[in-house]
């Protein structure tokens, strides 16, 4: 009985030094020599594996910048400044501040808005649906409701709004991955700057249609009718396709645009309320003119 | 025993309510809105402008490539506005809207009744004309039926299929036009077995139109190298491999084509718009449609001027039910649900079918319970159900290789489903995705 004992610890006994010994060598011909320092700067980002640096996952993000000799063309946009200061200290380097951003959605066709012409019954799908038809409502531009954004969001930072059928960004979470640009089919949401004290203005509308179509398929769409245009004093406002885009490097959110618009697709976010209401029947003269004008 | 492809198939319940129903021609409607892009290929160039006068048959929208087809005016009178019109994909798209005034041909269309038989032109000579005359795939598909004539060097042709399978329930366009213009018909097959060099053509047919199948073999024996083929009734017989499969009993390789087995496959319709193009001159600006459906009065097959409000055909069948629910462009099994009903009909519209509200609802989507019933009726011998798994958790390099581009989107799947899953959808989103990879990695 004892032998049996014996004889089992001795053979296993030596299986597992070869081993052992085997293991050593090969370890030591096939050694990856790595970085200290990418673990050192991986401790300090966020680890989501979002993907929102343009990198596969965060491991791969220190990796670039143990690699970068200029930290300034790496971001994460999940840590922000913070983390990008705690990684630069970390590698003995300097970094400029980025401007922080937001996701924000440009398109306001709310139901009440814009009007629904069909029910779409398929699988809840944004993709499927706009490689099906156009969508529920006149507008081929804007949001099919579905909520595909959402599904995409890593950081709970957005909802869908019963009431309106668009998705809401809530802003102290989003961290502007981006990850909800990627998902949505109809290319609604732009990372913007978030401004000085969160305060922003932007076109929510996507409508490239000619102004008639596109006012009669949504209340708030930008009908292209350029009196924004003409009105931004700082060149922040382009014309493109029937279609206002304002730049979010030019704009001094002046509110120039936002009081001239006829439709109210210009949105201005976390201003105080104004102090003086400018003369409305003015502004409401114009753009029946600047419409026609425009169709021809 | 009948013969059929081997694998998968459904049958669903036929109701060919329209059947029997003489072609009616519809009256001329008061305006017409004629998209300019109706075939799969690439986009049209549209030659008139607002306030042109035009004809029935003149060119509006000349071909923008090889695989493109012309576009034809199917009425006369003015152009009242060239822009961006909804059509039956729900976007809007470059479309021509004329005003009807009369109703003045071209002078070299033929427009007697008369049989004409001999064919005068050569092979070359028919390719042109048919690519001239704008002729597209009539089953559906919309292809360029010049391209598919147009042989590559290096490929053999041995056999013509003429698709006369009609598997698509409801609908009777192809069936009316077997027993009304049999003749026609295969002329039109005798003039496409001259343009790929065959002499053997079959013209495969569904039992479940026997006068069809005793009409046109009887008319057949006055013409060389035709048969007529009985086949058993099985969903989707009417996909071109699946009618390779069952007449000549050849498998068409995964991602490849019916030339790479010898074989051309053409509908029925399009044998007839080739006849009429050939032996008549007369461009493809109007087709046969369907208008059917448990609640529609009238169910009817209409000879109609392509560009015709859907609406107009609704009417002409005796008019919206209140009870219905959705309109779709085309079979049950393919078509697709219109979002609006004022869309015009194009070359590729082969019914407009009218469901009731409780038969239009999809019922609830229940979870997978594996039973595999998807698998067994696939006629391509996919799986749908991993299909739709991996294509809903993005896993596109899986759904490219468990084949999913070899999909035909019979929605053979998505009928059986007990969970009413929505397989074929997600399936095609797959598709969609994996081809943008392909076509970004062959640019590469």
């Amino acid at each position: 009985m004892n032998d049996v004992i014996l004889y089992t610890l001795i053979t296993l006994g030596g299986i597992g030094a070869l081993s052992s010994i085997i293991l050593f060598f090969v370890a030591q011909k096939f050694k990856v020599i790595e970085d200290p320092r990418i673990d050192l700067v991986e401790e300090v980002l966020p680890l989501a594996n979002c993907g929102g640096c343009g990198y596969p996952g965060c491991r791969n993000f220190a990796d670039a910048c143990v690699k970068a000799e200029d930290l300034n063309s790496l971001y994460c946009p999940v840590g922000g400044n913070e983390t990008m200061s705690k990684v630069a200290s970390v590698l003995g380097q300097t970094v400029e501040g980025k401007e922080p951003q937001v996701a924000v959605l440009l398109c306001n066709g709310s139901n009440a808005n814009r009007k629904h012409t069909s029910i779409f019954d398929s699988a809840a799908n944004c993709t499927i649906a706009a490689n099906t038809y156009g969508g529920e409502t006149e507008c081929t531009h804007g949001c099919l409701g579905l909520g595909e954004c959402v599904d995409a969001c890593n950081f709970n930072a957005m909802y869908m709004d019963p009431v309106t059928g668009l998705p809401v960004v809530i802003e102290d979470n989003c961290t502007a991955c981006g990850a909800c640009v990627k998902a949505c089919p109809k290319n609604l949401f732009e990372l913007r700057n978030k401004g000085k004290k969160s305060r922003r203005i932007y076109v929510a509308c996507m409508n490239t249609d000619k102004g008639a179509p596109a006012k009669k398929a949504c209340d708030t769409a930008c009908i292209g009718c350029s009196l924004c245009f003409k009105a931004c004093k700082y060149d922040a406002i382009t014309m493109a396709n029937n279609k206002a885009y304002i730049d979010y490097n030019k704009c001094v959110l002046c509110r120039a645009c936002v009081e001239v618009c006829p439709t109210n697709a210009i949105h201005e976010l976390n201003f105080p309320p104004r102090k003086v209401k400018p003369a409305k029947e003015e502004v409401a003269n114009e753009p029946s003119t600047e419409v026609k004008s425009e169709n021809q | 025993m009948l013969k059929t492809f081997p694998v998968g198939g459904v049958h669903p319940s036929e109701n060919k309510f329209s059947a029997g129903k003489k072609i009616e021609t519809l009256p001329l409607p008061k305006s017409v809105t004629i998209p300019a892009g109706q075939h799969i290929g690439a986009p049209t160039q549209i030659l008139v402008k607002k306030g042109d006068a035009v004809k029935v048959g003149q060119i509006i929208a000349k071909a923008g490539g090889f695989v493109s087809a012309n576009i034809h005016s199917s009425v006369s009178g003015k152009v009242s506005k060239v822009d961006d019109i909804f059509d039956s994909s729900g976007y809007r798209r470059p479309s021509v809207v004329i005003e009807v005034e009369g109703d003045e041909w071209l002078e070299d269309i033929d427009r007697s009744e008369n049989l004409k038989t001999e064919i005068t032109l050569s092979k070359e000579e028919i390719i042109k004309k048919i690519s001239e005359m704008g002729i597209v795939g009539l089953g559906g598909a919309t292809f360029p039926t010049h391209v598919k004539l147009s042989i590559p060097d290096g490929k053999k042709v041995g056999n013509l299929l003429i698709n006369a399978v009609e598997c698509e329930p409801y609908l009777t366009a192809d069936h009316q036009l077997m027993m009304e213009k049999a003749d026609e018909i295969l002329v039109g097959t005798t003039i496409l077995m001259k343009a790929l060099n065959v002499n053997k053509a079959y013209i495969g047919i569904e039992n479940n139109k026997p006068d069809a199948i005793s009409h046109l073999s009887e008319k057949s024996k006055n013409y060389k190298g035709i048969e007529v083929v009985a086949l058993k009734v099985q969903y989707p017989q009417g996909g071109e491999k699946q009618l390779i499969k069952a007449v000549l009993n050849r498998e068409v390789p995964s991602g490849g084509l019916p030339l790479d087995v010898g074989c051309v496959v053409q509908n029925v319709g399009t044998a007839f718009a080739i006849y009429e193009a050939v032996q008549k001159n007369k461009p493809l600006f109007e087709r046969i449609v369907t208008v059917t459906g448990k609640s529609v009065n009238k169910p009817s097959n209409f000879l109609v001027r392509i560009g015709t409000s859907t609406d107009t055909l609704i009417e002409a069948a005796g008019g919206l039910h209140e009870n219905s629910g959705k309109v779709v462009s085309g079979g049950p099994m393919m078509g697709k649900a219109l979002s609006r009903t004022d869309v015009p009909i194009t070359k590729g519209s082969s019914g407009v079918l009218i469901f009731k509200e409780e038969e239009s609802k999809r019922d609830e989507i229940k979870p997978c319970i594996r039973c595999a019933k998807c698998v067994s009726v696939c006629p391509m011998g996919l799986e749908p159900y991993l299909l739709m798994t991996v294509s809903k958790s993005q896993n596109y390099e899986r759904v490219e290789s468990e084949r999913a581009l070899d999909c035909i989107e019979c929605g053979s799947c998505s009928y059986t489903c007990p969970s009413s899953r929505p397989l074929l959808d997600y399936i095609r989103l797959g598709k969609s995705e994996v081809t943008k990879i392909i076509r970004s990695r062959n640019q590469k």
